[in-house]
């Protein structure tokens, strides 16, 4: 601190916790809505403080899902949800660190333009090439499952350049030590590469669980069958049976439990989310 | 780029190297180069038929009148998005930079929102402004202002900007915040001993010397507010109330999977190829010059 001014660092903290309580607000609500039983949430106006049906309805969203977007239970879906967050992430990392090795370490034909090629992915978001990404999707026969899910997802320029980026920071000791010793290349990447790219590894990961777990327009469009939804985009669906059934205590307690992971997450690896955040910010 | 000492060539490289690019030729090069086909064909509604165009569908595009409210619809929401969660974010982190005890508490209780799923924030929104159950609703209601963003066009425009700017606030504080912590103590106490106050101190010293984060989250809020906000503005309007929140990225969708004008969609697909092309290079030229920066 430089200088000694007492009512400026209480307006700092006021701020603060004014601004924690605009961000936070939101979820408050949602948490007081998950606690009452549905003829409380129909009454105007609503609530504001949380009632006793929390477990009620933890249990009743988890293992019935709601009636008028066609009882699906959250638990499934979140489970659903797992596997897609777990296989895009793992994905999207094991393919990157091999792409990454070979054009770092090996001098081979065309290396330029494969990187290249893996650059211009980042220039293609989903979102502008829905419909023929679709169709292959559909003519590779991968509708509804876990693969059409996750692996038209999982190429990635920024994992790579990140991988390429620790990997011309590993001294050049290192590879000439290791031939020495006799050491193959795959030797190499396993025994020394891995290792030192651990933490990157980590803290990559917590970015990319986020990425996939939130998932939206992609498993929107690719499935149909009730037993392959994410619980992403179940909270859609549920939100238009919301225009004729009102169970927002059952929505409400199915949005606290679509963001529970990804924040947990958060906030628990928080310092491995900060590093993944800012190295990975293209 | 390649290591000084290295391997020579083999069949290894290209077999590491293969399940990255089988994945990105088969679900990104050649998706992208479908769409820049069909955006030269028209196809009419029962896909029978198909007829090679050229640039028609982008002359369409070019005449069409409601393809251009679309476009100032998107930088209005863009910009609206991106001014608020940055402005909030920057008042913020200013604060939490002079604080000592307890940052890492305010850090953590602010960053959480980026966790939360574009639809999943869509529906915390949409559920307190809902017209006649919502909190906020009714508080509005109390105070004499008719809230009903399913029929007002800039209520609905108000309440997706504001869902897709809470979301984003976590990831500016955290860039803001490092910048700012990043600048060298002795510049901000040289200004102090010049008699430089806190509020001189941030406009003189702080903010010019984050510029290039500034302009760096700049580039990053635009990109989310045209793309990522989709999940958003699905769950709260549909692009409604007559297409008073249908942005670009929602035109795409709506005219492609809901519309099935292939051809229109797939031209507006390309259009917004080069946005991204476009932001992409400017933010990649920008980290040339961070680097001499820092």
């Amino acid at each position: 601190m430089i200088e000694h001014r007492p009512i400026i660092t209480v307006l700092a903290h006021l701020t603060l916790i004014l601004g924690i309580a605009i961000v936070a607000f939101p979820i408050w609500v949602t948490f007081v809505a998950a606690s009452h039983d549905a003829v409380r949430m129909t009454q105007v106006p609503l609530p504001m403080w949380p009632g006793d049906q929390f477990f009620v309805n933890l249990n009743k969203a988890m293992f019935e899902g709601i009636a008028g977007a066609g009882g699906i239970p959250v638990g499934m879906m979140m489970l659903n949800s797992l596997v897609v967050a777990l296989m895009i992430a793992t994905g999207k990392i094991v393919i990157s660190l091999l792409s990454a090795f070979a054009i770092v370490y090996f001098k081979f034909p065309f290396r330029m333009g494969f990187f290249w090629m893996i650059f211009l992915t980042l220039m293609l978001p989903v979102e502008v090439r829905i419909l023929p990404t679709f169709e292959v999707v559909a003519n590779l026969g991968m509708l509804n499952s876990f693969w059409g899910l996750s692996i038209p997802l999982i190429a990635s320029a920024t994992a790579t350049f990140m991988f390429r980026q620790v990997f011309l920071t590993v001294p050049d000791e290192m590879l000439e030590a290791a031939r020495v010793d006799g050491a193959g290349p795959m030797r190499f990447f396993w025994d020394i590469l891995l290792p030192l790219s651990r933490t990157n590894i980590a803290a990559l990961f917590v970015i990319l669980f986020i990425y996939g777990w939130n998932q939206y327009l992609w498993p929107l469009l690719i499935t149909t069958d009730a037993s392959m939804f994410t619980v992403v985009m179940g909270i859609k669906q549920m939100l238009e049976s919301a225009e004729q059934t009102t169970e927002w205590h059952l929505i409400m307690m199915t949005t606290l439990l679509a963001m529970l992971p990804p924040v947990v997450v958060v906030l628990t690896m928080q310092r491995m989310f900060v590093k993944g955040l800012t190295e990975t910010d293209k | 780029m390649l290591k000084r000492v290295h391997y020579g060539s083999s069949i290894l490289p290209f077999l590491l190297v293969a399940p990255q690019i089988i994945i990105t030729l088969v679900f990104f090069i050649w998706p992208a180069s479908q769409a820049l086909y069909q955006s030269l064909l028209l196809e009419d509604a029962f896909g029978l038929s198909t007829e090679f165009v050229w640039f028609d569908n982008f002359a369409d595009l070019a005449t069409n009148k409601l393809y251009y409210d679309t476009f100032r619809r998107t930088a209005f929401f863009s910009v609206s998005v991106a001014g608020i969660a940055m402005g909030f974010a920057l008042v913020l982190a200013a604060m939490a930079d002079r604080i000592i005890k307890g940052a890492l508490t305010y850090r953590t209780l602010l960053i959480w929102p980026y966790a939360v799923a574009p639809v999943v924030a869509g529906a915390l929104w949409v559920f307190m402004f809902d017209p006649t159950l919502g909190i906020f609703a009714y508080a509005l209601n109390v105070i004499g202002v008719d809230w009903n963003h399913k029929l007002n066009g800039s209520q609905a425009m108000a309440l997706v900007v504001m869902a897709s700017a809470w979301k984003q606030v976590a990831y500016n504080f955290l860039f803001f915040i490092a910048a700012m912590q990043s600048i060298p103590k002795s510049l901000i106490e040289a200004a102090a001993i010049d008699g430089a106050g806190p509020v001189k101190r941030f406009f003189t010293v702080i903010f010019p010397l984050i510029t290039p984060t500034t302009f760096f989250l700049l580039v990053v809020n635009v990109v989310y507010a045209f793309f990522d906000t989709f999940g958003i503005i699905h769950a709260v309007t549909q692009g409604g109330p007559a297409k008073a929140t249908e942005i670009l990225v929602y035109k795409v969708y709506n005219d492609g999977f809901v519309g099935l004008d292939l051809g229109g969609s797939a031209a507006q697909s390309v259009v917004l190829m080069i946005i991204v092309i476009a932001l992409t290079v400017i933010q990649f030229r920008y980290i040339e010059k961070k680097v001499e920066y820092s």
